[in-house]
């Protein structure tokens, strides 16, 4: 199942922290409906912290920057802290290129080339 | 040093529709991998493809459907081929759009960053421009030669 037939998204809430899990390819195709969704749930809990967890993100081109930096800016804007966590090797690489990090915090539960990690990419 | 010979070609056409984005990636990694690639360099053409689709379908194309044309290209030396074709609104001034963070769309979380993907993931990139009658992204990347086997 892709991120684009999901109709719920997946997060967990714990305390006053929220982490949304990504799925599938973040594309400008399934960007918009992945950041509606996101918006949505972020207005409706209202978190003190928000994780995006892109360790089931297969695929991530600009547009993905895109709604990540977006996604910063609005919590910026909300009060909101903001984290992004466990993104693979590839989605990295497209972090930073564009300095993502001096902005976000990225975390890594994985360190590269550990067995989870290489679980996370793509078969 | 002797000229370079096309081992495959292809190309292919489909609508300017953001589903297809997708699709355009896809094929240009199958297409890549008759010449066994690394899983770095797949990942490279995959990205560098989608941007450059994406700008056609974005920008190129912006509320309208048009045709968008992908070819593809592998020579003898190991040198893929990626060409995105469209009949859109062109680009006024190309220096501009290919620099860093520029972007004509940032309501909708353009992050700017397309071809600087591109030239940072392919060894070449060309961008040929006429307003009003549409765009060619070339893009060339040298695949790593494969270690010899005894």
């Amino acid at each position: 199942m892709n991120a684009e037939q999901q109709d719920v998204i997946r997060s967990i809430t714990s305390g006053k922290s929220l982490t949304i899990f990504l799925e599938g390819d973040i594309d400008h195709h399934s960007a918009r409906r992945i950041r509606s969704r996101i918006d949505t749930k972020v207005f409706i809990q209202r978190p003190d912290e928000l994780i995006l967890d892109l360790s089931r993100v297969c695929f991530m081109d600009s547009s993905g920057l895109g709604l990540i930096l977006g996604r910063y800016a609005k919590a910026v804007e909300l009060g909101i802290a903001f984290k992004v966590a466990n993104p693979n090797r590839d989605v990295r690489r497209i972090l930073d290129l564009a300095g993502t990090e001096r902005l976000i915090k990225i975390e890594s539960a994985y360190p590269p080339g550990t067995r989870q990690e290489v679980l996370c990419r793509k078969p | 040093m002797p000229k370079a010979v096309t081992v495959n070609r292809m190309r292919c056409t489909f609508p300017s529709c953001s589903s297809n984005e997708a699709l355009a990636r896809s094929v240009a990694a199958s297409f890549s991998a008759q010449m066994n690639p690394t899983c770095e360099e797949v990942s490279d053409i995959k990205c560098a493809v989608s941007e450059a689709v994406t700008n056609a379908i974005v920008h190129g194309y912006r509320d309208s459907i048009g045709e968008i044309t992908l070819l593809l290209k592998l020579e003898d030396d190991r040198t893929f081929t990626a060409e995105v074709r469209d009949k859109g609104c062109g680009i006024a001034d190309v220096e501009e759009a290919m620099r860093p963070l520029f972007t004509t769309d940032p309501e909708h979380e353009r992050s700017g960053m397309g071809f600087t993907i591109i030239e940072n993931f392919m060894d070449s990139l060309r961008v040929v421009s006429s307003p009003g009658k549409g765009t060619r992204v070339v893009m060339k990347k040298k695949l790593s030669m494969l270690p010899i086997m005894k």
